[in-house]
């Protein structure tokens, strides 16, 4: 096929198909940090990956009193079954706390009304803001486990060398899957001003 | 020749097209010479070139790495190295592999073919080119350059989370992430240069006559990459920027103290990370039906068969990436939802199956060193397909899941898949680059060595896995130990098989000096497309006129 072309070619203008190229790009990294909020939202939702649900502590945490009224369903107690709940708890690097549950494990009945205690220390000589952040595993029993009131719900400031039992008041919901018989909570502490000096050192 | 051998489609040469050695470069304009016509070049056949010498050199380095690993578990309990140092390698040498060795060999060969099949005169962005080249050196120094770092008491090593970078561990990791993560930013910015600038050659620099339904298979099976590149590799740096504020400036992304989740960096990477193995693999499966057809001296069956399975496993390749986590507590729903879209992946894959083996069915089959690589190909990465299936079901995955089973599988899919599709790749167009045939002996040896050790190597893997041993461990149980010693023999064979490689590519550029015929511009007798038009190796500068093709 013989064909009079020119013998050497003038460029076709790229331009207009490379912006849209930039533009898909950025898009997709937009989409990257969108998937964070969609995530927590979805996670939320659905109590996923022992997110306990917000509403729930919300409830406990404003009224303690009405704690019978905000766990009405709770009321009815399952005496037939008995679920293992076991507690434990870590500091995180940076906090210079010691942390151990006073009660290791707890027998009970789903629906009783329960308390733990932990025993926390601040054997630094400067007074620090800690934050428990709490995961209970299996993520299963995650939007069964109701917490009423609970020292997670705020920042805790220990003085120095100074030990506090930190409560936590719980229910296990009856509603609980027949097959969960072990429910293990654990509390990660992490230490408030380290990670806002952090965040203030970086700006 | 067209007449001799039916094409898919019959393609004629402009008569007034550029003679085959009209010119050279000295003698058209003042190229530079030396070092600086490397650092400087914007031809597409040497920046092809540079990416193929790139990528072999790091699959090299990649390899010794791995050698060593497997050095260690060679025989239970610790004798060369520290876990640590273990989980460095390990990690490394995954990031090595996919990022510094397989994509930067399918780059090339897109640099190198594509506009020498689609009858371009360069790729559209030469320049940019340039620059998504010379991205990649200084990327891969900067992975490991903690390793050397830590040699002289500077931080704790190269990065040590294996190559997913999956927190918290990466968060707390040493200064190895750092370096890992501004790796991956330079890699991805190179990636996505040249996946526009390939997308852009494809969409407007095609001869007259070639529509997008005569493009060849290679250039589709590219432009689908390139588009995958596109879509994901900004979420991985997304992910891995998250993962840096997070270390450093406070953000809590996947940090639970300030109500963050690690499984969220799981989906973020496995969204990148599932689309990834097809861009690693969508190169091969295009060129692939190239040397299925010249060797069977056949057409290619189910063009477009193929055009839709390469799309439709590109639409799937980003909405299935949570089967990497089945185990991390999804529920229930999302479980089943994620096994039978993955599963449903096997669809596609079966039709390209189904036309590779049409297109050699009653075929006057030859079996030169290309052909042998794509027959193992096809046997091997089918093994992978399989073992993928059987990592889909969500019931037998919690089993499988991270245990040496999946090690084995993803080599299937990586090696056998990935890298004897770029051997096939390779040793077809070499004669065409390089202008001199390579030494075939030599290349039989290779594939029966390959072949051979890479099963030696993989097969006692799937079984260690069945029998319980987890991956990323540097020693084990006692029971397991024969089928270590076995994998650990079968993998310094293969990665010492490579070295046949490399020196039959020298043979090859080498050419009469080492006693090897020139090779004419068709090479294979039952080659067919624009690029055999050309004389081999082609002039500097191709397709100046443009063919048409009918």
């Amino acid at each position: 096929m013989t064909t009079a072309q020119p013998p050497l070619r003038s460029p076709p203008d790229h331009r207009r198909l490379i912006v849209k190229l930039l533009a898909l790009v950025a898009a997709a990294f937009a989409f990257g940090f969108a998937l964070v909020p969609l995530y927590n939202v979805f996670c939320e939702a659905t109590g996923l990956n022992g997110k306990t649900a917000t509403k729930i502590g919300v409830g406990g945490l404003n009224a303690p009193t009405a704690a019978g009224a905000a766990a009405a369903p709770a009321s009815r107690i399952d005496r037939n079954r008995i679920v293992t709940v076991e507690f434990t708890g870590t500091v995180m690097p940076g906090l210079p706390w010691e942390m151990r549950p006073l009660t290791g494990r707890l027998d009970l009945h789903p629906g009783e009304l329960h308390q733990a205690i932990f025993l926390v220390h601040n054997s630094s000589s400067t007074a620090i803001v800690g934050q428990a952040v709490p995961s209970v595993s299996p993520g299963q029993a995650a939007q069964h486990f109701e917490k009423l009131d609970c020292f997670c719900f705020k920042q805790q400031t220990l003085a120095p060398g100074e030990t506090r039992e930190m409560p936590l008041t719980f229910i296990v919901k009856p509603e609980i899957d027949a097959d969960i018989r072990t429910i293990t909570l654990s509390y990660a502490f992490f230490n408030v001003a380290e990670s806002a000096a952090a965040t203030g050192s970086a700006r | 020749m067209s007449q001799d051998h039916p094409a898919a489609r019959s393609l004629d040469r402009s008569d007034d097209a550029a003679p085959p050695h009209a010119h050279t470069d000295g003698a058209q304009h003042a190229a530079p010479h030396g070092l600086l016509r490397w650092l400087m070049t914007t031809n597409h056949k040497d920046i092809g070139s540079m990416y193929l010498i790139f990528s072999l050199f790091m699959f090299f380095v990649g390899g010794a790495m791995i050698l060593a690993v497997r050095a260690e578990l060679f025989q239970p309990g610790l004798q060369l190295m520290q876990p640590e140092f273990f989980n460095q390698l390990i990690g490394v040498h995954a990031l090595v592999m996919i990022f510094a060795a397989l994509m930067p060999a399918a780059t090339g060969f897109a640099n190198w073919q594509i506009p020498l099949m689609i009858g371009a005169p360069d790729m559209a962005l030469p320049r940019i080119n340039n620059w998504g080249f010379w991205l990649l050196p200084p990327a891969a120094v900067l992975l490991m350059l903690p390793f050397a770092l830590a040699v002289f008491g500077i931080g704790d090593g190269a990065l040590a989370t294996g190559w997913t970078f999956y927190a918290p561990l990466s968060v707390q990791g040493g200064i190895g992430v750092d370096f890992a993560i501004f790796a991956v930013h330079i890699l991805g910015v190179s990636s996505i240069l040249g996946s526009i600038n390939i997308i852009v050659t494809i969409f407007n620099l095609r001869a007259p006559g070639m529509t997008m339904m005569k493009l060849p298979l290679f250039c589709w099976g590219w432009l689908v990459t390139a588009f995958l590149l596109i879509a994901t590799i900004p979420v991985l740096a997304g992910a891995v920027t998250m993962l840096l504020t997070d270390r450093h400036f406070g953000t809590s992304f996947f940090n639970a103290a300030g109500g963050g989740d690690p499984i969220l960096f799981q989906h973020l990477f496995w969204f990148f990370g599932h689309p990834e193995v097809y861009i690693l693999l969508l190169p091969v499966w295009g060129l692939m039906p190239h040397v299925l057809a010249t060797f069977s001296r056949k057409p290619v069956y189910g063009y477009k068969a193929q055009v839709y399975s390469f799309i439709a496993i590109g639409v799937l390749a980003v909405v299935v990436w949570a089967h990497h986590f089945f185990t991390a507590g999804l529920p229930v729903p999302a479980l089943l939802y994620f096994m039978y879209s993955t599963m449903a992946i096997s669809l596609p894959l079966a039709v390209l199956f189904y036309c590779w083996i049409a297109t050699m069915w009653r075929g006057a089959m030859s079996f030169e060193t290309p052909m042998l690589f794509a027959q193992g190909f096809i046997v091997l990465f089918g093994i992978a397909g399989l073992t993928g299936l059987v990592l889909a079901d969500v019931a037998a995955d919690a089993q499988y899941h991270h245990s040496y089973f999946v090690v084995a599988h993803f080599h299937y899919a990586l090696f056998a898949g990935g890298i004897m599709g770029v051997m096939t790749g390779a040793y077809y167009w070499l004669p065409k680059w390089t202008g001199h045939m390579f030494d075939e002996r030599l290349g039989k040896a290779h594939f029966w060595l390959t072949v051979i050790s890479f099963n030696l190597t993989f097969m006692p893997q799937f079984f260690l896995g069945l029998a319980g041993m987890p991956r990323r461990i540097p020693d084990y149980a006692l029971q397991f130990a024969e089928f270590n010693a076995i994998s650990t023999v079968g993998a310094f064979i293969l990665g010492l098989s490579q070295l046949i490689f490399a020196w039959n590519v020298v043979k090859s550029i080498r050419g009469a000096r080492n006693g090897l015929p020139r090779a004419d511009e068709r090479v294979w007798e039952g080659a067919q497309g624009l690029e055999w038009e050309l004389s081999s190796p082609p002039p500097h500068h191709s397709w100046e006129v443009q063919p048409v093709v009918k």
